[in-house]
């Protein structure tokens, strides 16, 4: 499935991510980031709202190239790419969206397999006008899955959503992420999330964003229970109380 | 957004008022009206409706008038398609490209304050009394509307769909296809609705000036004559083509095109 150079480890170097505002005073928004990302896991990336996090992501998704540095990805690595809002087509059909993007051996029987998995099989024939935001949101994530990417961006997916539904997303992105584990890369604010989906959870410090610390999180998943995540939780705020206290 | 909820008899009652029938009331008041009016003048300039529709009705069976409103039906199609494309693809380069928006703007201004006829007669005389200058000159008034309204639609596209086609890299035609130009749908409509009942009245002004045949010329003829009865006429008969071409033709389009608008669950 996966093809060659895309599997391997790759590294993120931003040397300088500067902005021109309107009065022309320069706002430097990254500056000389360096992450490792290793193949086929969930690097999460935390931090304060406004720390440029989307920027980091937009860049990585090559959507800006305005930027000094270097993102390490083969030219043609297919990207699969959530964003905080779903960004649907309104005039194209469910199917029709997740259709569009899909891998050219994105069979019909895969889509009702994905449908299925991330339960949106009888949304498939309606407009996305018609949805809630749980369930356009679970569309989003069945078209960044349909493109079979090599690199998943995750830009807070779950935002603005209640916690029932957002914890059941991420359960749901856990399940279809680990049926064809792919080289992820997630951004959130929120502490609890990061601990439940991240193997490697880098706290950014905000203006310019830089990295704090590289954890990685050695619990199996699977064992992640809410006392476990407290605990864990518990144990970086005691360390690195500026990225966790609540605010 | 409507409420599926269960109508109330004045609900239904304000339905009805809202429905088709409300619309052919109206106009059979005018025509009532009219008929009151003719009744009332007994006058030779003004006809009632029965005669007109007589009249209409004698020259499709065995005059012109089918022919004319052909030919004044093929060029008002015509210069519409001519318009609509060079000005939807000005509108959107202009919308999307600021430099370009600036070289362009100042003639964009003039040609939407030069009059009709002025852009008619200088057609004619450059080009000839021939179909093309005559399909040009009515297709040179409407294209600066088409792209005023089209460059305000190239604006509006929404950046955030825009990043996603790039992100998931669609190719340009499939871009264009899925994502902007059913964005545009709206500015397109707009554009083709206040198009076609421009262009019909300049294309009578150009067969009046200059064409051997069409509506246009017809009603010249007519006013000489000074025969109202075939000027109402023939006025009637585009006039119903006219709302033909709205009715059966570009609202079921639009239709079409907006079906995925507003769908409550």
């Amino acid at each position: 499935m996966q093809r060659a150079g895309v599997t391997s480890q790759f590294e993120i170097r931003i040397e300088d991510k500067t902005y021109v505002g309107a009065d022309g005073s320069k706002l430097t928004a990254i500056s000389e980031f360096v992450l490792d990302v290793a193949p086929e896991s969930m690097t999460v990336l935390m931090g304060p709202s406004g720390c440029g996090k989307t920027t980091l992501l937009r860049i990585v998704a090559g959507l800006d190239g305005r930027y000094r540095g270097d993102v390490g990805l083969p030219p043609d690595t297919r990207i699969g790419l959530m964003f905080q809002e779903p960004r649907l087509l309104p005039w194209r059909t469910v199917r029709q969206n997740i259709e569009l993007v899909a891998a050219p051996d994105f069979s019909a029987k895969d889509l009702e397999h994905l449908a299925q998995a991330v339960g949106i099989a009888d949304m498939l024939p309606r407009y996305p006008q018609e949805l809630s935001l749980g369930l356009a949101r679970r569309v989003a994530l069945a078209r960044a899955f349909a493109t079979k990417p090599d690199l998943l961006l995750l830009d807070e997916p779950f935002v603005s959503l209640d916690e029932r539904t957002a914890d059941r997303l991420r359960r749901l992105l856990l399940d279809v992420w680990q049926a064809r584990p792919t080289t992820a890369i997630l951004v959130t604010h929120n502490a609890r999330e990061a601990i439940l989906l991240a193997d490697q959870l880098v706290l950014l410090a905000p203006r310019p964003t830089r990295v704090v610390a590289v954890e990685t999180i050695a619990v199996p998943r699977a064992e992640r229970d809410p006392k476990t995540i407290d605990a864990i939780h518990a144990d970086l705020l005691a360390r690195y109380p500026g990225n966790f206290s609540s605010r | 957004m409507s409420l599926s909820l269960a109508p109330t008899e004045t609900e239904q009652g304000s339905r009805l008022l809202s429905g088709p029938l409300i619309s052919i009331l109206s106009v059979a008041g005018f025509l009532l009206v009219w008929y009151i009016a003719a009744e009332i003048a007994q006058s030779r300039m003004l006809p009632g409706p029965v005669a007109v529709l007589q009249y209409i009705y004698n020259e499709s069976v065995h005059g012109d008038l089918l022919t004319e409103l052909g030919i004044t039906l093929w060029r008002v199609v015509a210069s519409f398609v001519v318009a609509m494309v060079i000005g939807s693809v000005l509108g959107l380069a202009m919308g999307q490209h600021p430099g370009l928006n600036r070289v362009l703007d100042p003639w964009l201004i003039v040609l939407l304050n030069l009059p009709a006829l002025v852009i008619i007669i200088l057609a004619y005389v450059w080009f000839g009394l021939n179909e093309a200058a005559a399909i040009g000159a009515v297709a040179l008034n409407k294209i600066p509307n088409v792209i005023v309204t089209l460059r305000e639609g190239a604006r509006s596209l929404d950046p955030g769909l825009d990043e996603m086609a790039r992100a998931y890299r669609l190719s340009y035609w499939s871009k264009l296809r899925n994502v902007t130009l059913p964005q545009l749908q709206p500015y397109f409509a707009a554009a083709s609705r206040s198009g076609l009942s421009l262009i019909w009245k300049i294309v009578l002004v150009v067969e009046l000036l200059g064409r051997p045949n069409g509506v246009g010329f017809e009603l010249h003829l007519n006013f000489q004559l000074f025969n109202v009865t075939a000027i109402l006429g023939y006025t009637l008969a585009f006039v119903a083509v006219m709302l033909a071409i709205e009715y059966l033709l570009v609202q079921p389009i639009e239709r079409h095109a907006t079906r995925w608008r507003n769908k409550p669950v």
